[in-house]
């Protein structure tokens, strides 16, 4: 006995270690149960992970543009008159940002805000021999725009550089127009410009309508080609906390009277998603846990039933209901705390097996999971909590033995 | 009545009381214990004795009546003061040498002060060593009681009922369950301790024999002490 460990501490390992099989039992319990919600969580926050990253990688966090243009009706109704009036909405014009580089000095001032890229957008169609396919012909400020979409990772060939006459295209596109690297092309706007552009690059953002509508050219090319010499069409921007994105972008907006757009409110339906995701889990999680701790409570309930003679001993001898009380808790703390580290062992060895199993046709990792060792901190401290919790009420019940019933058993 | 180890007045004690089988075990038993006695206590089964030890020992309360230990009435006190007397006071010994199978010779014995205490030390080993030595188990302190022979583990209880140097020690039919070479050795053990530490105790026993050796005979029938008041 080690003189620094209390009575309490001593008790309840020797009785853990006496009850072998039943201690051995429980804890094996404890740990695939706690396996289960290692395993679920990291794949889970792994495979959102993921989706964020590939939706986040090929759009801004944020973009602004200029507020769109409404119409008003001017008359007013003065007392005693009602006018009925019909408004029509005027279509959206390809419109500059009003003062952009003043906006973008502003941006680039703000602590949340990472990357600002003044770009160009609009319409445009690609003309070869007989055919044309429209497109949406992007500007872009190459050195900047890196910074907002990771442009070099989606390259499938050519590289992520651009002069006045080059054009970056899709895959899907390319395949349609039957082009490849270094052909040339030619955008033609409906205002009538046109321009042949070189492709220097074909790149590849894993859906299909992007691959065949998105272009890329030099901010200045897209500005004569869309006759908005001068102008951009909208800043984007990358923030340092993607997922306060929307809260960043309302306050922009507020700041600066652009319309801000975030990638959220441009994504709500995949958040919903996540987050229908995210609550099924959590349920599945919460059962686990209270299945856990049921088993933990009824394990330590017939072990009270089985130690009634060591309870009635150790009060006879002086021992205080507290003391006893506290025996029977530690138990539960101690089941919790070593089925939960080897439950993380358990989930850590599952995740280990997933990254070899679950692989992608061509060998790749179907996504990359992240072991975060907060997850295990929490396990184990949420475990040893259940265990503490389950232990209450058989300790209680421990605590209340009468000696002589007890010893008498 | 000063030096009266523990007094009992007037102590009665009924069962399943405020029912139509409400019973009445002891009916008002006086009785005191001196200090340095060794007094048997006899009686058929069912008359009662366990109950009476049961209420000596603090482990259960008296109908009625009162329970002084070392003069200090009992009867006022709550169960944690009880509780604490108790380890403080008496030492038990029971039929079934009931030890802790958790643990070794060595730490049944200090259980008590472990109790007490809250943690180990090693003053706490040193005077359980030195108790175990005493009741002739020194080579067996570290083996789990489970390994131990009937006689040994009774030996281990004497040890550990001695272990906070308790007025008194309350053992309950200690022998019975042992063959008569053991239960001799044990008897005297016992002897021993209490002509060497003073130490009073109350042995409850079917011995007669054995009854006989000792101090002052309390024989109880029906609830009743009949005979052996005096020394």
């Amino acid at each position: 006995m080690n003189s620094f460990i209390p009575f309490e501490w001593i008790a309840a390992i020797r009785f853990l270690r006496e009850g072998r099989l039943q201690t051995l039992f429980i804890i094996s319990g404890v740990a695939i149960g706690v396996g289960v919600i290692v395993f679920m969580s990291a794949l889970l926050s792994g495979l959102q992970q993921n989706l964020f990253y590939r939706i986040m990688s090929s759009q801004p966090h944020i973009t602004l543009e200029r507020p769109k243009q409404v119409v008003t009706s001017v008359r007013k109704a003065e007392s005693g008159q009602q006018i009925l009036t019909s408004v029509q909405k005027p279509p959206q014009r390809v419109s500059a940002v009003d003062q952009w580089q003043k906006v973008r000095d502003l941006m680039r001032l703000r602590e949340d805000v990472l990357a600002v890229s003044p770009t160009v957008t609009g319409p445009a169609f690609v003309v070869k021999g007989s055919s044309n396919q429209a497109i949406s012909l992007t500007g872009i400020d190459v050195e900047q725009y890196i910074k907002i979409v990771p442009l070099p990772d989606k390259m499938v060939s050519g590289t992520y550089r651009l002069t006045n006459n080059d054009i970056m295209i899709g895959t899907q596109l390319a395949e349609d127009m039957g082009m490849q690297l270094g052909d040339k092309l030619r955008v033609a706007t409906a205002e009538g410009a046109s321009r042949t552009l070189t492709i220097v690059g074909i790149f590849d953002f894993g859906n299909r309508s992007a691959n065949q509508r998105t272009t890329f050219v030099l901010l200045s090319t897209a500005q004569n080609l869309l006759n908005l010499v001068g102008s951009v069409t909208s800043i984007d921007m990358t923030v340092k906390d993607p997922y306060q994105a929307e809260n960043i972008a309302q306050s922009i907006a507020s700041e600066t009277g652009l319309n801000a757009l975030s990638w959220i409110a441009n994504n709500s339906q995949f958040f919903q998603g996540m987050n229908a995701q995210t609550m099924s889990s959590m349920l599945i999680r919460l059962f686990v846990g209270l299945s856990v701790a049921a088993g933990i409570a009824s394990v330590l309930v017939v072990s009270v039933v089985q130690r009634q003679k060591d309870i009635g001993i150790l009060r006879a001898m002086g021992g205080s209901r507290g003391q006893v009380m506290r025996v029977f808790l530690i138990q539960g703390a101690v089941v919790g705390l070593l089925g939960s580290m080897l439950g993380s062992f358990l989930g850590f060895l599952l995740l280990m097996a997933w990254r070899v199993a679950a692989k992608n046709p061509d060998g790749s990792m179907m996504f990359v999971i992240t072991l975060d060792p907060k997850l295990f901190i929490y396990a184990a401290l949420i475990a040893t909590l259940t265990g503490l919790v389950a232990a209450v009420t058989p300790a209680v019940r421990a605590a209340r033995l009468d000696p002589v019933v007890a010893i008498r058993g | 009545m000063d030096s009266a180890v523990l007094a009992l007045q007037a102590v009665r004690k009924s069962y399943a009381v405020g029912t139509p089988v409400e019973t009445e075990v002891l009916h008002g038993i006086d009785l005191q214990l001196s200090k340095g006695e060794f007094v048997a206590l006899i009686g058929p089964s069912g008359s009662g004795k366990s109950t009476l030890l049961n209420i000596m020992g603090l482990l259960d309360r008296p109908s009625s009546g009162k329970l002084l230990i070392n003069g200090q009435d009992t009867s006022t006190m709550n169960e944690s003061q009880l509780t604490q007397l108790r380890g403080k006071a008496i030492g038990f010994v029971f039929q079934t040498h009931l030890l802790l199978t958790a643990f070794t010779a060595l730490e049944n014995v200090m259980m008590p002060q472990l109790l007490q205490r809250g943690r180990p030390d090693e003053a706490m080993k040193t005077s359980a060593a030195s108790l175990l030595e005493q009741v002739g188990l020194a080579q067996w302190q570290n083996n789990l009681v489970n390994n131990m022979s009937g006689g040994q583990q009774q030996r281990v209880a004497i040890a550990r009922a001695l272990a906070l140097s308790p007025s008194l020690i309350l053992a309950d039919e200690p022998t019975g369950n042992l063959d008569t070479k053991s239960a001799d050795a044990v008897f005297e053990l016992m002897r021993k301790v209490n002509q060497d530490s003073g130490t009073t105790f109350l042995m409850v026993t079917h011995n007669v024999a054995m009854a006989n050796k000792c101090d002052r005979v309390l024989n109880l029938v029906d609830g009743n002490i009949v005979t052996g008041t005096g020394r």
